[in-house]
């Protein structure tokens, strides 16, 4: 079996415009938009295969494949999604989408305002889940989806796979929620302000209008993505990969890079505030505070669960703390008590909040059978 | 989606206790092999609750709702009076805290079911009259390595559903898939006991 015997292989984006003005939670309307993205495998005749993956905070609509055979990076979830994996587009029409207010290729705040000529920068809208999960279903729409098979998601995603059941409850049959939360906790609003103060307070920032002034706040951006890299590791995985080990061997004396964690962290912020947009960062962090299915419902989830139709599953990972499998359940907890089909698994992993994208063997296991009954359902 | 045609003896025993068209709730589901099979033939809405992630994968691929968590901690995930079952199949005897999951069963449910292996079983007292802890097909386990912590017999079972109050609606003794009607408690080697509130 050759190395990708198991790759979508070279894949490329494409893009839809969708010029029916887009209302918004907060209350204004985006008059026209575009949004990027992939599509591995093929929908049926029935059109009744398609899988949404529904990307967390930095991801975006490359899920699966490379650009070109030379491309050093595959898509953020290909180990998941291809030939054979778990969500094995033999058998499923797989959709990657980069959401609004996104710096990947779909309508945001760097993007040209039709209306002015210039970067929307601050004047951008806050989109929240329930609107993207709205701009997701005229993507449906266009490709001919009237009703995903599943809705997938980790993180930022699984929130959106749960409002998909929720908004829609004729176009999902089924919803799989990975490391996710019915909303966030206090301790996780605080994590996400501290990330956008570094931002907003970088001289480079501008005001949200730095595009102009030819400057990228990456101070901001790079403090923003080590404090978020923290919390999506765990205290044990982060010991074991680095420990205390030291670059040099020995003790400098300074406030140079001298531990390994410390280099390790800011080559990830370096490398991070180098294509990530810091609106977005800004406007996808606000996403993640604001949802809150329950709100329309007087605080309660099981009302807010009442109208879903679709199987669930929901996981969570040992380690995570950032979205610890507490929150996982009280998820559970609800569908459960509002009568709905679900199964629950506590992952065991040292990879933290990340290992919604790692392949511990029972996860994978996990995806597998749960999808490999989709596509029994799909194919019935 | 295909169920087990036919299930192992004491499971049967179960199943034929479960209303078709219930609400079932299995505490140590395994595999699934009892949802599976009530889903198939009595249209049950059920879930599974199991310690085992490979357990919880299993049961996903069998179509069955498994709920990953361990029993010891309660029953945290489900109101009250949720079910109209919630079976316990050869794991009190396994449990610490073995009163406190009899009371949680019967708070999200309706009806316990629970089966156990009997201590008093004759071939487990003949054992012990020769000098040692009892190994068989019921308790395949040496002392040392046992999991099974809190044994007990029949007559202990009713007493401590007497000391809750709770009412033993029914009570079923078999030996090697057969029921024991004479002597049970001697001659029974696995017990399965409905119990209810008061």
């Amino acid at each position: 079996m050759s190395s990708n015997a198991s790759s979508v292989g070279i894949v490329s984006a494409q893009r839809a415009l969708f010029d029916t003005p887009l209302p918004l939670a907060g209350g204004t309307v985006l008059p026209s938009y575009e949004l990027v993205f992939e599509t591995y495998g093929q929908l049926n005749a029935a059109g009744s295969n398609a899988i949404l993956i529904c990307h967390a905070l930095s991801g975006h609509h490359h899920v699966a494949g490379r650009y070109s055979e030379d491309d050093k990076a595959a898509g953020w979830w290909d180990n998941m999604i291809g030939p054979g994996k778990p969500i094995d587009t033999n058998h499923f029409f797989v959709v990657g989408v980069n959401n609004l207010g996104g710096c990947h290729g779909s309508t945001g705040p760097s993007s040209i305002d039709p209306a002015t000529g210039q970067p929307w920068g601050s004047r951008f809208p806050v989109v929240t889940v329930p609107d993207w999960v709205t701009a997701q279903a005229r993507l449906a729409d266009r490709l001919g989806v009237a009703r995903w098979a599943a809705v997938i998601g980790g993180s930022l995603g699984g929130m959106q796979a749960l409002q998909w059941a929720i908004n829609y409850p004729d176009r999902v049959a089924n919803a799989l929620v990975i490391a996710s939360a019915p909303k966030l906790s206090a301790q996780n609003i605080a994590f996400n302000d501290v990330a956008r103060q570094a931002i907003i307070t970088d001289p480079d920032f501008c005001g949200g209008d730095f595009y102009a002034q030819g400057t990228i706040p990456r101070r901001g951006l790079r403090l923003a993505r080590m404090l978020g890299h923290i919390t999506y590791l765990s205290d044990d995985g982060m010991g074991e990969k680095f420990g205390r080990m030291l670059r040099s061997g020995e003790y400098k004396f300074g406030y140079d890079v001298e531990f390994e964690i410390e280099s390790y962290l800011r080559y990830q912020g370096d490398k991070f505030s180098d294509y990530f947009d810091a609106n977005t960062y800004l406007l996808m962090t606000k996403a993640l505070d604001y949802f809150d299915p329950a709100k329309d419902y007087d605080g309660d989830l099981v009302a807010a669960l009442q109208r879903a139709t679709a199987s669930f599953m929901v996981a969570s990972f040992t380690s995570d703390w950032r979205f610890s499998p507490e929150r996982s359940r009280e998820t559970v907890k609800a569908l459960i008590a509002a009568g709905k089909r679900v199964s629950y698994a506590e992952i065991e992993s040292v990879h933290g909040h990340d290992a919604f994208l790692m392949t511990d063997e029972p996860y994978m296991n996990l995806m597998r059978a749960y999808l490999q009954r989709v596509a029994k359902e799909v194919a019935a | 989606m295909s169920a087990p045609a036919s299930l192992r003896p004491d499971l049967q025993m179960i199943a034929d206790w479960v209303t078709p068209r219930s609400r079932v709730l299995d505490l140590g589901c395994g595999e699934g092999d009892l949802l599976a099979w009530l889903q198939a033939h009595k249209q049950v809405s059920a879930y599974g609750v199991d310690f085992d992630v490979n357990n919880v994968v299993r049961c996903v691929a069998a179509n069955v709702n498994a709920i990953q968590g361990d029993l010891e901690a309660g029953l945290a995930e489900f109101e009250d009076q949720r079910f109209d079952h919630v079976v316990l199949s050869q794991t009190i005897q396994a449990m610490h805290n073995t009163e406190q999951i009899l009371l949680e069963m019967l708070r999200v449910g309706r009806e316990a079911i629970v089966t156990f292996p009997n201590f008093g079983y004759w071939e487990n007292r003949w054992q012990i009259l020769k000098g040692r802890m009892p190994v068989s097909d019921d308790m395949p386990y040496q002392w040392y390595n046992t999991p099974n912590i809190h044994w007990c017999m029949l007559g202990d079972f009713d007493a401590l559903c007497a000391k809750n109050g709770l009412r033993v609606v029914e009570r079923v003794v078999m030996t090697g898939g057969r029921r024991v009607h004479f002597l049970p408690n001697l001659r029974g080697s696995l017990a399965f006991y409905r119990v209810t509130r008061g």
